[in-house]
């Protein structure tokens, strides 16, 4: 095995082009785990912990950009009041040790379909900065996810970071589990308003072979709360579309029966976030 | 590959370090630093508990070889040579210690807690020591102990 560190970006980008089998490490939290295990033992490692470029985020063109080595910590400390969802979901992330380590890049590359930033960061409608040597390409992120564990990424590319907008109105995000800490979500929700766009925001995490979005019941959400004013009035929708929202975020997920749940409960599990987290964002939103 | 690292405020090396080497391993098995424990080797209990560059984090989820030229700080390092910290004293005095397996980790976790948290609720310490479980189910005596810790730390600091 061989131990890469660059300590520039420039420098990460050569070594991801000559030698395309390199696993990129972050906060290690992942890749320990199957190293530990010896489940999986990498030709090379390439360690991205020096690139100091990685681990910063600045507001540009009216979007944050966020790099991929930000920790969930300072997710939660930094970003909390601009990225209110990914926030939520940073702290359900396993543990104070954990969440100093992990990142969100890492959790983009592991692409795990029950990795907790996705549900917020698909509600958001982030999109993905990745680059090689040939160049930089931004990927929405409903478009990032390909299978279980498996993500858009080109053999020589690196994920430099994300993109979102400061939260333009309520984000939620929700996930069950067996305890509080140290879990993978049974299944898990983000949503965001945007009062602005008069739009709703959706992701499903940990039912189905990646994260994913329901576009119908977006539409269905963002219509109902347009055609009853409630945008402008702040008037609670009635609970047949409440209900409705439910069903129809559970009908876009594709769960499967497996150890931490069966695909019915998650189904059951997920109308009920989805409702809740309406529930809680509305009353935010009406609160301002 | 050699692995250079300041540990508890003394530089230390080591020799042929294989590079999926986690740094619990390093720490214990070339540098015999025992204090960090090795439980689950999954990040999961916490028992592996260290700072590295001031931040908590499980040794066993950090490659040694990202240690390089780091600083680390393990249980070893709280007290003065074979003096106990008050966190360490108030674990004993309340028996928060069964097997003891878990208090390393615990105790660092704690010293984190506290720098940051001078006096922490009941629902804080929960949520500190979240990762860091006790399988003899101790957790009363634990938050017990916390509390005292603080209590001392805030009085006398």
């Amino acid at each position: 095995m061989e131990f890469l560190q660059p300590t520039s970006w420039r420098e990460a980008l050569e070594m991801k082009t000559a030698r395309a089998e390199a696993l990129p490490i972050a906060g290690g939290t992942d890749v320990l785990v199957d190293l530990n295990f010896d489940r999986h033992r990498p030709e090379v490692i390439l360690d991205l912990n020096r690139v100091a470029e990685l681990s910063e985020w600045q507001p540009a063109n009216g979007r944050l950009r966020v790099g991929a080595g930000v920790s969930y910590s300072r997710i939660i400390t930094e970003l909390g009041q601009r990225l209110p969802g990914l926030a939520m979901a940073s702290r359900s992330v396993g543990s104070p040790q954990i969440r100093n380590r992990g990142t969100v890049g890492g959790n983009l590359g592991s692409a795990s379909p029950a990795g907790d930033a996705h549900p917020a960061l698909l509600a958001a409608g982030a999109s993905i900065e990745v680059t090689s040597l040939r160049g930089s390409r931004e990927i929405p992120v409903d478009e990032f996810f390909l299978g279980p564990k498996r993500n858009a990424l080109k053999p020589d590319e690196l994920i430099a970071g994300f993109w979102l907008r400061p939260a333009p109105g309520p984000q939620q995000f929700a996930k069950v589990g067996t305890r509080n800490a140290m879990v993978i979500a049974v299944c898990s929700f983000g949503l965001a308003l945007d009062p602005e766009q008069q739009t709703v925001g959706t992701g499903i995490g940990s039912a189905g072979p990646t994260p994913l979005r329901a576009g119908e019941a977006e539409r269905f959400l963002a219509e109902a709360l347009g055609e009853g004013d409630h945008w402008r009035s702040g008037q609670p929708l009635p609970e047949s579309a409440r209900e409705r929202f439910g069903e129809l975020v559970a009908r876009a997920a594709r769960p499967i029966d497996d150890v931490r749940g069966t695909a019915a409960y998650r189904r059951r599990a997920l109308a009920v976030l989805a409702r809740r987290t309406f529930a809680w964002a509305w009353q935010e939103y009406t609160a301002q | 590959m050699r692995i250079s690292c300041r540990v508890n405020g003394e530089v230390r090396e080591a020799d042929q370090v294989w590079p999926g080497e986690s740094l619990l391993w390093f720490l214990r098995e070339r540098l015999g630093l025992p204090g960090a424990k090795n439980a689950c080797e999954q990040g999961e209990c916490g028992s592996c508990s260290i700072y590295l560059e001031g931040n908590l984090v499980c040794a066993c989820l950090v490659l040694a070889g990202q240690a390089q030229n780091r600083d680390i700080v393990t249980v070893e390092g709280l007290a003065e040579p074979g003096a106990l910290h008050p966190i360490q004293a108030a674990f004993l005095e309340t028996g928060a210690v069964q097997c003891g397996f878990c208090t390393p980790g615990l105790i660092v976790a704690t010293h984190d807690l506290l720098r940051r948290n001078p006096e922490p609720s009941d629902a804080q310490i929960k949520e500190a020591l979240a990762g860091n479980l006790c399988r003899c189910t101790g957790y009363a005596k634990i938050i017990a102990a916390v509390h005292l810790a603080a209590g001392r730390l805030v009085s006398a600091p």
